[in-house]
């Protein structure tokens, strides 16, 4: 087994090499430094970590089971599939798992209001969910098209409790939310902490939300140790802004036999320019307070992209996958709306699981992948998330064919 | 001395605080925006801040936003901004500012566009999401034109003593923590605040911005700098009056209000 030490990613700046940073007005660059200190105070404490903890197993539900997909395994006829189940998580995806810790450093900072953006209402969701247990005031920014393509997500929210706030700007999807969720941070910054949902943004948010999403990877490997004796040839996540992908991925890094592999939204297809696959098509720029890969025009204006997945429509990337696509330790690919669709509908029918349509791009990509393997080689998908969010949308576009699809 | 910063001590040697209008490039539409720009100054502005339309700009608010969307849906890329720049620049013997967002400044290649902004007539850079700790890597040390940084309510006394150091032709002092835009009030703690800044900042002129829509909250802040910058309510106005005489009006009554007694 081949393995490095040496992955100490970001550095005191918030780099991951030429990426991250803390590219943010004024205004926030107290607040910035305040939760790098009071992070950086708060992960090593027994107090705080035993809180974290205690609040991962009994009010999450971790550790979430690694389940081995027998009837996927044998559709392909090659390798060994398992699915590191993020889906059975409270609140149905990973989000929880950073806002929770998040929310713990918020109340250290003693901010009383809460902001975030969400797509697909998810990481909305868990942020609603986690400010319900604790008390504190909920604003959530969230694209009006993501309103009504997540209907029941922005229900839910309200019912936890939080005030949903559609964004009219933009292609009024993720990117939009976020800008919104920034200005008011601006605004607000003196009593209001911001969960960021991912793995973006200025720094210390990709290293806090990296750090607090690590839990599934390092919960992976000893789960897949004890069933197979052997680490996984292969790990499959999809990436949006890439958190449950670099939370899978962390415990890894290290071990450099096995291939971390990203999958981003082809929407319809990288030839065309509804798409969202940001490393695959993207070039480096600075957006939403880091250095990392867009979508963007000739000018330096962020493209409007698209992807049937509303956690996966954003014209960035976390800037640490940036990082790791330049030097070659993961590799990233991409899925389109319909290949997308028929897994989501696949792995229902042979697993009886039914994935978010977020996470289903990273189980389509199977049908690249499992031909290639060898019988003894192991591949984990990370299930981030379940889709019953996404039935609106699954109905609309396959409601009549679904007894075609295997 | 660089010349912006000796443009506004002189200002300020002839009794006057130093009067810094923005205009979207390219709103409400380009030959408006060229014209509007030297009409401004005729009525008394004495600095013009151009901004490069940026959809996902952090630092506006509605006002600024929606302007940049407009002068994006009329094609203003940077490098239509440099040419209407450069009639601006034949026409009006002021200096002129440009604030623009990273990437596009990234996009068009850091060198060739700082290159551009000086062949155009552009005597500072304003990028607010390139703070202090983002500065001297980003700018790779040009230093043939004036880089203004931003203090805000939020800086320490520490930050805005280094943000003085690091700044070149003035320092823009940001009134209130929030987005460009109209402010009903402004509280003690603002003039405060701004006393505080005005106290630290020692290297550099001291311009205020943000909030500012009214001769009087010039009179209020007249003795905490060396001038201010006024944007959304003078676009505002162009937004809801195609009668741009009452910008222009605006303007000069924002002139007035900044010489002395």
């Amino acid at each position: 087994m081949s393995q490095t030490n040496n992955y100490k990613q970001p550095n005191a700046k918030g780099k991951f090499g030429i990426y991250g940073g803390k590219f943010v007005p004024e205004t926030l660059m107290t607040a910035l430094t305040e939760l790098e200190t009071t992070y950086d105070e708060s992960k090593n404490e027994n107090e705080f970590l035993a809180e974290l903890n205690y609040l991962q197993s009994h009010y999450n539900g971790r550790p979430t089971p690694l389940t081995y997909a027998d009837r996927l395994t044998q559709f392909y006829g090659k390798g060994k599939i398992y699915l590191k189940r993020e889906d059975l998580c409270h609140t149905g995806a990973h989000k929880l798992n950073n806002a929770l810790g998040q929310i713990l450093l918020a109340k250290k900072l003693g901010k009383k209001r809460i902001i975030a953006e969400t797509g697909a209402g998810q990481h909305g969701v868990a942020v609603a969910t986690v400010c319900a247990k604790y008390g504190l005031k909920c604003i959530i920014y969230m694209g009006a098209v993501d309103v009504e393509r997540q209907k029941l997500n922005a229900f839910r929210m309200k019912m936890l409790g939080a005030e949903v706030i559609p964004v009219n700007s933009g292609s009024k999807t993720l990117k939009d939310a976020t800008n919104e969720a920034i200005r008011d941070w601006v605004s607000n910054v003196n009593d209001t902490h911001y969960i960021i949902g991912s793995v973006v943004g200025p720094h210390p948010y990709p290293m806090i939300v990296r750090d607090f999403q690590s839990i599934i990877g390092i919960e992976t490997k000893s789960q897949i140790l004890s069933f197979e004796q052997k680490l996984p040839n292969y790990i499959v996540a999809c990436v949006g802004g890439g958190s449950n992908a670099i939370g899978i991925f962390n415990e890894f890094i290290n071990d450099m036999n096995v291939k971390l592999i990203g999958i981003e939204a082809a929407g319809f297809g990288l030839d065309t320019d509804k798409h969202c696959a940001t490393l695959s098509k993207g070039s480096v720029g600075i957006f939403q307070g880091m250095k990392t890969y867009l979508l963007q025009d000739e000018h330096g204006l962020i493209s409007e992209v698209h992807s049937i997945s509303a956690g996966l429509d954003y014209p960035g990337v976390g800037p640490e996958h940036s990082y790791l696509k330049d030097f070659e330790r993961a590799e990233y690919y991409s899925i389109t709306d319909k290949e997308a669709l028929e897994a989501t509908v696949r792995l229902s029918k042979l697993e009886g699981i039914l994935p978010a349509l977020e996470t289903a791009h990273a189980v389509a990509y199977l049908n690249d992948l499992m031909p290639r393997t060898a019988n003894d080689e192991i591949v984990v998908v990370n299930i981030s998330g379940r889709g019953d969010k996404d039935l609106n949308t699954i109905i609309e576009k396959i409601g009549g064919e679904i007894d075609d699809i295997n | 001395m660089t010349s912006i910063k000796n443009y506004i001590e002189e200002k300020n040697k002839l009794g006057r605080k130093v009067l810094t209008i923005f205009l979207t490039a390219g709103y409400p539409d380009p030959k408006t925006f060229v014209n509007l720009a030297c009409s401004f100054v005729e009525v008394g502005a004495d600095i013009l801040e151009i901004g490069l339309p940026f959809a996902d700009s952090l630092a506006d608010g509605l006002v600024i936003q929606s302007s940049y969307l407009k002068a994006i849906e009329n094609n203003i890329s940077p490098a239509i901004m440099f040419e209407l720049t450069k009639e601006i620049r034949a026409k009006a013997d002021v200096p002129i500012l440009l604030m623009s967002a990273a990437n596009p400044v990234l996009r068009f290649g850091l060198d060739n566009f700082i290159n551009t902004s000086i062949t155009s007539g552009i005597n500072g850079l304003i990028i607010p999401d390139i703070p202090l700790e983002e500065h001297a890597e980003f700018y790779n040390s040009h230093e043939e034109i004036d880089k203004i940084l931003l203090t805000t309510p939020t800086s320490s006394d520490k930050r805005i003593i280094k943000i003085d150091q690091m700044s070149s032709g003035f320092v823009y002092c940001v009134s209130v923590a929030g987005t460009t835009g109209v402010r009903n009030k402004f509280t003690n703690e603002t003039l405060d605040n701004l006393k505080r800044t005005y106290g630290l900042v020692t290297k550099n002129k001291m311009l205020i911005g943000f909030g500012i829509s009214t001769p009087e909250d010039i009179i209020n802040f007249k003795p905490y700098c060396d001038g201010v910058i006024v944007g959304s309510s003078v676009v505002k106005r162009l937004a809801e009056n195609l009668e741009y005489k009452n910008a222009i009006e605006f303007v000069r009554s924002l002139s007035d209000a900044c010489n002395f007694d």
